[in-house]
């Protein structure tokens, strides 16, 4: 009899059982019946990772694999208030997953499109959708099955954009199941800047996919800056799948300063000469709040430049992980490939896991990885306040000056200028 | 301004101060040099609060307050300043803006009003000056990859910046040279008023050339064992410490 529940049990953490348990409310699925059957299928073998895989060895998903989901409507006029003032672009909003047009301001710019991803021609999402190496990854499977929309941009040959376009995704329903699927293809000498902000009503529960799949042809420039800043029962796995042509820039900011449990994954397949790829993240996590920043830079030709700084504060019982993947393929000289992760424990309970994971198979290359987690520094506390500063402002100000090493990498004002507001509210809990 | 009554400190179990009686009024200047491991630093940080030591007894009056019982930020707000032995580095963390929340904390504490940020600057303009110290320095990470001399300079001038009522400068001169300890102590007296009193810790009488004391202590195995005036400093200079040594082991 026991080994009967212990099986039925188990049988329930296999992914067709999770995905038949999701109540489908007004469904309209982004992806081909097709291409989702397939998904469906590939999923009915996979079970979620446990903490034996590899990958997922410091991130436990049973919080997702046991939760009651549902896509859910709703939307809210407040939601608005989130967004960045005076950054002139395009500002679309999703809601629980759903485009919410009435939120939504499409700001025209000659060579630029931006839509949301529902509404592009079949041919154009499947060329520019699933452009990673691995079409099997159960989150990536989950995603086709269940995204319903998502933001599509395609910026023209040799337009320089001046706009920097707003993605909000708000979700203001209890357990919401999100899925977004986001494409965006810079053309040859283009440039743009986007913002994807994460936010979500106070106490809902939810389980977000999203992925964002971003191709930069040669000698073009992409900024992506992401706000996480969801609640302690959101949980999300997120994923950017980076293709890079030659001569190409991608710069992404990663800010999370609040959710459940956010697992990050970064795929930059750089696969042009001359290129650079910056990724610069932050994290600052508090009560059992948990961040996993998973990155992997693909050198695959020569003569480029990654540039890798991710640093964290953890209080109370809050976990981390940092798990960066270099690769420099063996053709690939002069790389100069550079990693850096930093953390401050503010509690004893707090932990981080922090692996930097170097794969050379070239000689001639500059590769150098640094990872540290440590207290804060009580000299230097003591120093302030025998200037008369109080415990807690002398905290906040090494704080402060430990992330702020990251945050100054951004050069678009606004977005800092956020990014510092936003801070201030977190630090209040740290 | 303080008056010092039998203190008594230790620190993992180890008494350093053993019994350490000093009074300081206002307008004074007392230097307090003693031999390596005395406890003259130790005094300093139990001053400003540093809580890894353990008072086992005693009491320390500041200006009719008990200063023991104060938050080492409240010591600071109500005019107590130590310029350290090692100042310590903080990267990341600017000169200006460390020391623009320091003067309006204790400016909050006293209830008067925030300074503006035209007469915050004008203000270190000002202050700068009296120690020579580089308007670049003022604008970088506090200490951050200072020479020695230079993070010296850049206590006299914080003070100067927090304007206290009694400084504590422990070996402000070690590691000046010639020039700087002049334009340090020159600072140090500009700042002196009789509204305010100074103590200097330090191993060399030629500080007390520039910085004239009223007072000069011996701290010996955590005790003040001779004062005298200025000229104690000499003979110090000159004899070393084994007779004060042979005197009380
Ligand atoms: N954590 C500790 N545990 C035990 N002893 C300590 C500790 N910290 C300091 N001491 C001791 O306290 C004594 C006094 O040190 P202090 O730094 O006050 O000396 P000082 O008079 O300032 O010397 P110097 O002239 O070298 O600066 C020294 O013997 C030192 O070794
Ligand atoms: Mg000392």
């Amino acid at each position: 009899m026991e080994t009967t529940i212990t099986q039925d049990i188990h049988r329930s953490k296999s992914l067709s059982d999770f995905i038949q348990k999701v109540e489908l409310t007004n469904f309209q699925p982004l992806f081909s019946e097709q291409k989702r059957t397939n998904s469906f299928k590939l999923l009915s073998q996979l079970q979620f990772p446990t903490t034996k895989d590899e990958a997922w060895k410091y991130t436990r998903l049973g919080k997702i694999s046991s939760g009651n989901y549902q896509l859910q409507e709703g939307t809210k006029e407040s939601i608005i208030s989130e967004l960045i003032e005076n950054l002139e672009g395009t500002i679309l909003v999703f809601v629980n997953g759903k485009y919410a047009i009435e939120l939504s301001k499409i700001h025209p710019e000659v060579g630029v499109s931006i839509s949301p991803i529902h509404r592009v021609d079949k041919a154009w999402l499947e060329e520019n959708t699933s452009i990673g190496k691995n079409q099997e990854e159960l989150f990536l499977l989950l995603n086709d099955y269940f995204a319903q929309d998502g933001v599509a941009i395609e910026i023209e040959k040799n337009t320089q954009s001046t706009q920097t376009v707003q993605v909000l995704n708000y979700i203001t329903e209890n357990n919401s199941l999100v899925a977004t699927r986001n494409a965006i293809v810079i053309k040859e000498g283009a440039s743009i800047e986007l913002v994807m902000s994460y936010y979500a009503e106070n106490e809902t529960s939810s389980f977000s996919s999203h992925i964002t799949e971003i191709t930069i042809e040669n000698n073009a420039n992409f900024t992506l800056h992401k706000i996480q800043n969801e609640n302690s029962a959101n949980l999300t796995i997120a994923t950017e799948e980076i293709k890079q042509g030659k001569d190409s820039t991608i710069t992404l900011h990663t800010y999370t300063l609040n959710g459940g449990l956010v697992r990050n994954n970064v795929y930059a397949n750089v696969n042009g000469q001359n290129s650079e790829s910056n990724l610069y993240g932050i994290y600052l996590l508090n009560e059992k709040q948990h961040v996993d920043n998973h990155t992997t830079i693909d050198h695959q030709v020569a003569h480029c430049l990654s540039n890798e700084l991710y640093k964290g504060v953890l209080s109370d019982q809050s976990t981390g992980v940092f798990n960066g993947k270099v690769f420099v393929r063996k053709d690939a000289q002069k790389i100069n490939a550079f990693q850096s992760n930093a953390n401050v424990l503010l509690s004893d309970l707090a932990s981080m896991n922090s692996k930097p994971e170097l794969e050379i198979y070239a000689d001639d290359v500059k590769c150098s990885h640094g990872s540290t987690t440590g207290q804060i520094d009580e000299e230097a506390i003591f120093y302030l306040r025998a200037r008369g500063i109080s415990e807690k402002n002398a905290k906040l100000l090494m704080i402060d000056a430990f992330i702020g090493e990251v945050i100054e990498k951004n050069t678009n004002s606004l977005v800092k200028d956020k990014i510092y507001s936003l801070l201030q509210n977190k630090q209040e809990q740290l | 301004m303080i008056k010092i009554n039998d203190l008594h400190a230790s620190i993992d179990g180890k008494e350093i101060l053993k019994g350490l009686n000093l009074e300081v009024k206002a307008g004074e200047v007392h230097a307090i040099m003693g031999p390596n491991g005395a406890g003259k630093s130790t005094l300093a940080s139990v001053l400003a609060g540093r809580e890894e030591y353990e008072i086992t007894s005693g009491s320390v009056d500041f200006d009719g307050k008990d200063l023991l019982e104060m938050s080492t930020e409240d010591r600071a707000r109500e005019g107590l300043f130590l310029a350290f032995q090692y100042p310590v580095e903080i990267p990341g963390v600017s000169n200006i803006n460390f020391l623009r929340t320091a003067l309006n904390e204790i400016r909050e504490y006293k209830g008067e009003e925030q300074i503006s940020a035209k007469d915050f600057m004008s203000m270190v303009r000002e202050k700068s000056k009296i120690v020579e110290l580089d308007a670049k320095l003022a604008s970088r990470s506090v200490n951050e990859g200072f020479s020695g001399g230079e993070k010296k300079r850049n206590e006299i001038f914080q003070m100067a910046m927090l304007d206290p009522k009694l400084s504590i400068l422990d070996e402000t001169d070690s590691g000046l040279d010639i020039d700087a300890l002049r334009i340090v102590a020159n600072g140090v007296n500009t700042l002196k008023s009789s509204n305010n009193a100074t103590i200097v810790i330090t191993h060399y009488q030629r500080l007390l050339d520039y910085i004239v004391p009223d007072f000069v202590h011996v701290l010996y195995n955590g005790r003040i064992v001779k004062t005298g005036p200025k000229e104690l400093a000499l003979e110090l200079e000159e004899k070393g410490y084994d007779w004060i040594k042979a005197e009380f082991a």
